[in-house]
C-alpha cells in the first residue's frame, strides 16, 4: 500500500489497520498523532474530548464507540412540527435564483436543485419558481374559475364546485421552456440547479378539462382553441388547441397530495402535460372557448423561437425528448476515485421514455442505463448507471429515447437547424467534465 | 327492493329525463356550476385577440400617451422606452424599412444589443392586451381604456410607427397593424404545438466508437468560479459528492477525502424583515442602487443628503408611498402604495443610519 497516509487522515476508511504490516502502522499512528496535535492546537476546548477520541480511534471510530446524544436523551413529542420541515442538515437544498438574471425578483426565477434530489417526485416545497408579476396566497373561498366564449352555457365554478367534480390524479413533468435557455451559444451556468432547474416533477389532482368543456356545452364545430387566463397582477394568457385541451389537460388543485403551494398557483392551476410550463397558467381564472389563436403577449413576444433567417417560430410549445445527469453534475466534486453511480432523469413531451444511454467518454462509447419503475408517459424518469472511475479526465453525458423512437439530440444538431440566438427549448445532450482533481464542471463539446 | 318501490324510482328516473339535459342522467355532476352573468363576463373577459376581437371602442393620443409614461411607465422602461435598467427595452432596432418589409432586418443580421419589443411585435393588439392586463407594473389593470389607448400610441411613436399628432383608436388600429415593423416575421412551427407533430431534429442511438475524441468547444472561465456564489453551500453535505468550494481556487490534484471536511452550511435566510431584504421585494432595487446612480439615486446619496435633516424620517416615508418627483432630476418616483407604514419606516431608519 504505497498511498500517503498523512492524506487518508479524517476520512472514513474500513480499519486501515487490517491492511497494514508493521512498518506501515507505526507510520500510521505516527500520522495520526499528529493530527490530533494539530487539533489540540486549534483548541483547547475540544481538546479532552478529541483526546478520548484519540485514544478510542485504535479501536474503531467515534462516531460509533461514543454513543451520541440521542441515543441518550429523550426525543422530541409527536406534532412538535404541525407541519413537518426538512431536517436542518439538509439546508443547503433550496431553490435559488441566478445572480444577475433578473432586475426585479418578481419578474424571475427560482431553480429546483436537481443536484440534490432523487427519484421522480420534485418535493413541492422545491418545485422551481417563475412568476411574472410576483405571487399571492389568494383566498380559496373567493376564488372563481369561469368558462365562457364559444359555449352553450357561460358558467362559473366556486372551488367547492370544481373539488365535488370528478377527479383524476397523475403524475407529470413541468418544464419551462427557456430551461437551458442561457446555454444555447456557449456554456453560461456551473450547475444543473441552473442549467436545467426549472423542471419539477409532481403529482397532480383535478379536474379534466374535457369535464368541464363539456358541461359548459363548448362548440364542438367552431370551438378549435381555449384560451387560459390567470387571476394575478400578470393576467397571464395562453392559447391551448381544442384536442389538447380535451385530451390530458387538468385543472388542478392539488399536488403531491396537498393542495398546491402558492407559488405554484394555489388554490387552482392549469396543467398541460407535455407542453412548457408557460402554459400551466397559475391563479386559474377563465377558461375561453374560441376558434382563432388568441396572439398573447407569452406567445407573441415571448416564449418564441428566434430562427437563424430571423423569423421567429410562434407557438412552439411541446417539451421534446431530454434529459441530464443529476450526479455527478457540475459543481460537484468526487470524494475519491472507484465506484460511483451516475444519476439523472429524462422526460418527453411526447410521451414515455424508452431508453437513456450514458457515455463516459465524450459520447464515443455509450450504455444503457437502469430504469427505475414507474415510467409514465410525459412524466420525469430516473435513471442509474455503475461507473468506476479510474482518476483521470473524463466526459459524462446522458442521451435520451422516447417511445416515438426520437433521440436527444447533440448541442451541434440543434445549432444546425435552430442556430444560437434562441432561447426556448434546449434539450441538447448535456456534457459534464470530470478533471483529475475531482471536480465536475459544465462544458460543450464538439 | 320492494317491487313497487323500485316501480315509483323508475317513473321518477323517467320524469327527469324529460326535465333536465340529457347528459345530468350519466353525468350526475353536470348541474355543478352556475350560469355566468352578463356583468360577470365583462368583467373579466377582457382579453384582445389578433383580429380584435374584444377590443374596446376608445381613443388616445401621443401626446396624451406621453403624459401618462412619464408618471406611470418612464421609472422602469425609460423616457423613450429605450431603458434596459429594470426590463428588456420596448424601443429600438427597427427602422423605416422594416415597416415597409414587415420584417425586422437585425432580427436576422444582429448588430443589435437586446431584441426589443418591437423588434419582435408581430400585433398590435397583443400590445395593447399587455397594457391592459398586466401594467404598471405595480398597479396592473388601473389604466382607463383611453390611457391604454395613449400609452399603445406613444410607444409606436417612439418606435417611429406613427407620428406625433396621432390618436389611436378602435377606428384605426387595424391600419396601425399593417405598418408594425415585424407584423411578418412569426411563422407557426406545428411540429412543437402538436404532440404528434414532426421534430425538425434528428440524432441516432449509436453505441460504439461513434465519434472522433471529444473537443471541448465552451467551459466557463476560472473568474466565474463563484459567480453563482460557493457551491460548496448549495450541495447536500453527506452522499457521493459534495459541492466544489468555490471560494477558493480549484486544487490542482485530487485530494482524497478533502470534501469530507466540513462545508459550510447555506447561510439560513433572516427571520425579520430587514431593510434589504424590504428594498428587494419592493423592487426599489430595480430602480436604485447602494452606492451608485441607477434611475433613482443612490441610497448613499439620498442617506448624505438628510442626514442632518429635521423629520427626514417621516418625510422619506411620504416620499416612498406617496411617490416624488423633481427633487432627484426629471425622472419621478411611482408611489409604492404596496408598502406599509412599519416597513416603510424600518427602510427610512436604514437610510437615515447611512445605508450601509
Amino acid at each position: 500500500m504505497s498511498t500517503d497516509l498523512t492524506k487518508l487522515i479524517g476520512r472514513i476508511v474500513k480499519a486501515p489497520e487490517n491492511f497494514l504490516g508493521e512498518g506501515e502502522l507505526e507510520e500510521a499512528r505516527k500520522a495520526r498523532r499528529g493530527f490530533m496535535g494539530k487539533a489540540l492546537a486549534m483548541g483547547a476546548g475540544v481538546a479532552s474530548a478529541a483526546l478520548a477520541a484519540g485514544a478510542r480511534a485504535a479501536d474503531g471510530e467515534d462516531a460509533i464507540l461514543t454513543l451520541p446524544e440521542h441515543s441518550k436523551t429523550l426525543g422530541q413529542p409527536v406534532a412538535a412540527l404541525g407541519y413537518g420541515m426538512p431536517s436542518k442538515w439538509e439546508k443547503n437544498v433550496q431553490r435559488r435564483d441566478s445572480p444577475g438574471l433578473t432586475r426585479v425578483p418578481q419578474s424571475s426565477v427560482s431553480f429546483t436543485p436537481l443536484q440534490g434530489l432523487f427519484g421522480m417526485i420534485t418535493p413541492s416545497g422545491l418545485h422551481f419558481e417563475r412568476h411574472h408579476q410576483g405571487w399571492h396566497d389568494i383566498d380559496p373561498s373567493r376564488h372563481r374559475l369561469m368558462v365562457n366564449g364559444l359555449v352553450r352555457q357561460e358558467r362559473v365554478f366556486t372551488m367547492d364546485d370544481l373539488m365535488r367534480l370528478p377527479s383524476v390524479s397523475r403524475i407529470h413533468f413541468i418544464e419551462c421552456g427557456a430551461n437551458t435557455g442561457a446555454e444555447w451559444g456557449n456554456v453560461a451556468l456551473p450547475t444543473v440547479q441552473y442549467t436545467h432547474g426549472m423542471l419539477s416533477c409532481s403529482e397532480y389532482t383535478g379536474v379534466l378539462l374535457s369535464t368541464l368543456l363539456e358541461m359548459c356545452g363548448y362548440d364542438k364545430k367552431k370551438g378549435k382553441y381555449v384560451l387560459a387566463e390567470g387571476a394575478d397582477g400578470s393576467s397571464m394568457t395562453r392559447t391551448i388547441s381544442i384536442e389538447r385541451a380535451l385530451d390530458d389537460v387538468m385543472v388542478a388543485w392539488a399536488m403531491n397530495g396537498e393542495m398546491l403551494r402558492p407559488e405554484n398557483g394555489y388554490p387552482l392551476r392549469l396543467v398541460v402535460p407535455g407542453v412548457q410550463g408557460v402554459s400551466w397558467v397559475k391563479y386559474l381564472r377563465r377558461i375561453e372557448v374560441g376558434d382563432q389563436r388568441y396572439d398573447t403577449k407569452d406567445e407573441t413576444i415571448h416564449y418564441i423561437d428566434l430562427m437563424p433567417d430571423g423569423l421567429h417560430r410562434q407557438y412552439t410549445s411541446v417539451q421534446e425528448c431530454k434529459s441530464v445527469i443529476t450526479t455527478p453534475s457540475g459543481g460537484q466534486t468526487l470524494l475519491d476515485k472507484g465506484y460511483y453511480n451516475i444519476t439523472g432523469l429524462a422526460w418527453s413531451g411526447r410521451g414515455k421514455v424508452k431508453r437513456v444511454d450514458v457515455s463516459v467518454d465524450g459520447g464515443r462509447n455509450w450504455r444503457s442505463a437502469r430504469l427505475e419503475s414507474p415510467t409514465l408517459s410525459k412524466a420525469l424518469t430516473r435513471f442509474n448507471i455503475d461507473w468506476v472511475w479510474d482518476g483521470s479526465a473524463a466526459i459524462i453525458q446522458s442521451r435520451a429515447i422516447d417511445e416515438t423512437g426520437f433521440v436527444q439530440p447533440k448541442l451541434n444538431q440543434l445549432r444546425a437547424v435552430r442556430g444560437t440566438k434562441s432561447i426556448y427549448h434546449n434539450n441538447a445532450i448535456q456534457s459534464w467534465k470530470i478533471s483529475a482533481n475531482g471536480e465536475v464542471s459544465n462544458v460543450q463539446v464538439s | 327492493m320492494k317491487k313497487h318501490t323500485y316501480a315509483i324510482l323508475l317513473a321518477a328516473a323517467a320524469f327527469a329525463c324529460l326535465a333536465q339535459p340529457a347528459a345530468a342522467q350519466d353525468k350526475p355532476w353536470h348541474a355543478l356550476g352556475r350560469t355566468a352573468t352578463p356583468a360577470e363576463v365583462a368583467a373579466w373577459d377582457i382579453d384582445v385577440r389578433g383580429d380584435f376581437k374584444g377590443l374596446p371602442k376608445g381613443q388616445g393620443s401621443v401626446s396624451k400617451g406621453e403624459q401618462v409614461w412619464e408618471g406611470k411607465c418612464a421609472s422602469c422602461h425609460g423616457t423613450f422606452a429605450e431603458s434596459n435598467e429594470v426590463f428588456t427595452p420596448l424601443v429600438g432596432g427597427t427602422t423605416p424599412d422594416d415597416i415597409k418589409s414587415g420584417r425586422v432586418a437585425a432580427l436576422a443580421k444582429g448588430g443589435v444589443p437586446q431584441r426589443t419589443t418591437l423588434m419582435k411585435l408581430s400585433k398590435v393588439s397583443t400590445l395593447w392586451d399587455y397594457v391592459n392586463r398586466a401594467m404598471p407594473w405595480n398597479a396592473p389593470k388601473t389604466l382607463s381604456t383611453d390611457e391604454v389607448y395613449a400609452v399603445v400610441a406613444y410607444i409606436l411613436n417612439l418606435g417611429g410607427v406613427v407620428p406625433e399628432d396621432f390618436t389611436l383608436s378602435d377606428k384605426n388600429i387595424a391600419e396601425v397593424q399593417e405598418k408594425l415593423p415585424n407584423r411578418n416575421g412569426l411563422k407557426r412551427f406545428d411540429g412543437m404545438w402538436e404532440t404528434k407533430g414532426k421534430p425538425d431534429t434528428a440524432n441516432v442511438a449509436c453505441m460504439k466508437n461513434c465519434a472522433p475524441d471529444p473537443v471541448i468547444g465552451s467551459f466557463l472561465p476560472d473568474f466565474a468560479r463563484n459567480a453563482h456564489g460557493n457551491l460548496a453551500e448549495q450541495n447536500r453535505l453527506i452522499g457521493a459528492a459534495r459541492g466544489a468550494d468555490t471560494t477558493r481556487p480549484a486544487p490542482v490534484a485530487l485530494e482524497a477525502g478533502a470534501a469530507k471536511k466540513p462545508a459550510p452550511a447555506a447561510k439560513a435566510r433572516p427571520d425579520v424583515a430587514d431593510a434589504k431584504q424590504l428594498l428587494a421585494t419592493n423592487s426599489c432595487t430595480a430602480c436604485h442602487a447602494v452606492s451608485n446612480k441607477i434611475l433613482g439615486p443612490a441610497f448613499r446619496d439620498v442617506a448624505a443628503k438628510y442626514k442632518d435633516k429635521d423629520k427626514a424620517e417621516s418625510y422619506l416615508v411620504t416620499k416612498m408611498k406617496g411617490g416624488s418627483s423633481g427633487v432627484w432630476g426629471t425622472m419621478p418616483m411611482p408611489a409604492q402604495g404596496q408598502l406599509n407604514d412599519a416597513d416603510a419606516k424600518v427602510i427610512a431608519q436604514w437610510l437615515m443610519a447611512g445605508a450601509k
